[in-house]
């Protein structure tokens, strides 16, 4: 208690992140680094943010690297399998024959994040068999349809990939799987 | 367009880039088709959002294989993250607006739980399938 606070640099850079994502992609679009486009994508950038000013990020751990670029590497997998699944299911939905059957599954997510569901509901559309159609913060619960499961069995196994997908993000984000105490007394408040 | 001096790596990525392209405007076509054979528009928007996000990466992996040095290919990378940031959106906002509304075949679905725990907080206009009192049977 008596002893002073350190001056809080991580909240200060947590804060830096949107602004130096803004300046890249200006720098992008412009398609040559010159510090004239730095600094004019950096006043855009503090426009930008002090018109629509973003929610702090939640959380406190910052990326794990390794874990990123385990789970980047599985959702680029994942987008590619699940694109030829669907390219093959709706060829063979062109032939005559009982169309294709389908669930609407709801899965309870077991960060509490809304930072996390974000996450999961992003990339869990790209991944093979769903669309998430609706994701309650307030219930933790996505609920995705997922196209061509006809039976408990694929329910059950999308359900696992949920779970697995989820694992992935909280690892990469450098969270422990279940949020302590404290941590989602911090999120709920805000 | 440097003619005869090109080297054997500029042919290779020329190559490559061309194959990419090519896929990737199949994977888009065999998306569309999907479009118009799948049965209902839940299942119509996956083929919106993977085959057709994929084909797009692969002709902007092939546009920049092609071009190499030039400016474009940062236009190209940003082509491709935002399409990947945005294809799950839309899938979300017009999947949730089809289930709430006719866009479903009910009879092909195995299951349907976001139909037994209806939105209590914000209903929508087709309150009139579940009554506005909601109670649990």
């Amino acid at each position: 208690m008596s002893r002073p606070t350190p001056p809080d640099t991580a909240g200060l850079l947590r804060r830096a992140v949107p602004v130096v994502w803004l300046v890249l992609v200006w720098v992008l679009l412009w398609g040559t680094f010159s510090w004239a486009n730095v600094l004019g994508g950096l006043a855009v950038a503090l426009l930008v943010l002090a018109a629509f000013p973003l929610p702090p990020a939640p959380g406190r751990g910052w990326l794990h690297p390794l874990a990123a670029l385990r789970a980047v590497g599985r959702f680029s997998a994942d987008l590619v399998v699940s694109s030829l699944q669907v390219a093959w299911q709706a060829l063979q939905a062109v032939l005559p024959g009982p169309p294709i059957r389908s669930s609407v599954v709801a899965v309870r997510l077991a960060s509490s994040s809304e930072f996390v569901m974000a996450m999961v509901v992003e990339t869990l559309s790209l991944v093979p068999g769903s669309v998430v159609i609706e994701a309650r913060p307030e219930e933790r619960t996505v609920y995705a349809h997922v196209l061509g499961a006809g039976d408990a069995e694929a329910v059950a196994a999308f359900r696992a990939q949920v779970r697995r997908l989820e694992a992935d993000i909280v690892a990469a984000l450098g969270r422990p799987a279940a949020p302590a105490a404290g941590a989602v007394a911090e999120e709920e408040v805000t | 367009m440097t003619g005869p001096a090109e080297t054997g790596l500029e042919i290779a990525l020329d190559t490559v880039g061309t194959v990419l392209i090519v896929l990737g405007v199949l994977l888009t076509l065999v998306a569309s088709v999907g479009l118009l054979s799948l049965p209902d528009v839940l299942s119509r928007m996956h083929a919106a959002t993977k085959p057709q996000v994929v084909g797009l990466l692969l002709v902007v992996v092939g546009g920049a294989l092609h071009l190499r040095t030039s400016v474009d290919v940062w236009m190209l990378v940003l082509v491709g993250a935002f399409q990947l940031v945005t294809a799950p959106v839309t899938a979300h906002v017009v999947g949730r607006l089809a289930h709430r509304g006719d866009g479903v075949r009910r009879d092909l679905l195995y299951v349907d739980e976001l139909d037994d725990s209806p939105d209590v907080a914000d209903p929508g206009p087709d309150t009139a399938r579940t009554g506005p009192d909601g109670e649990p049977g």
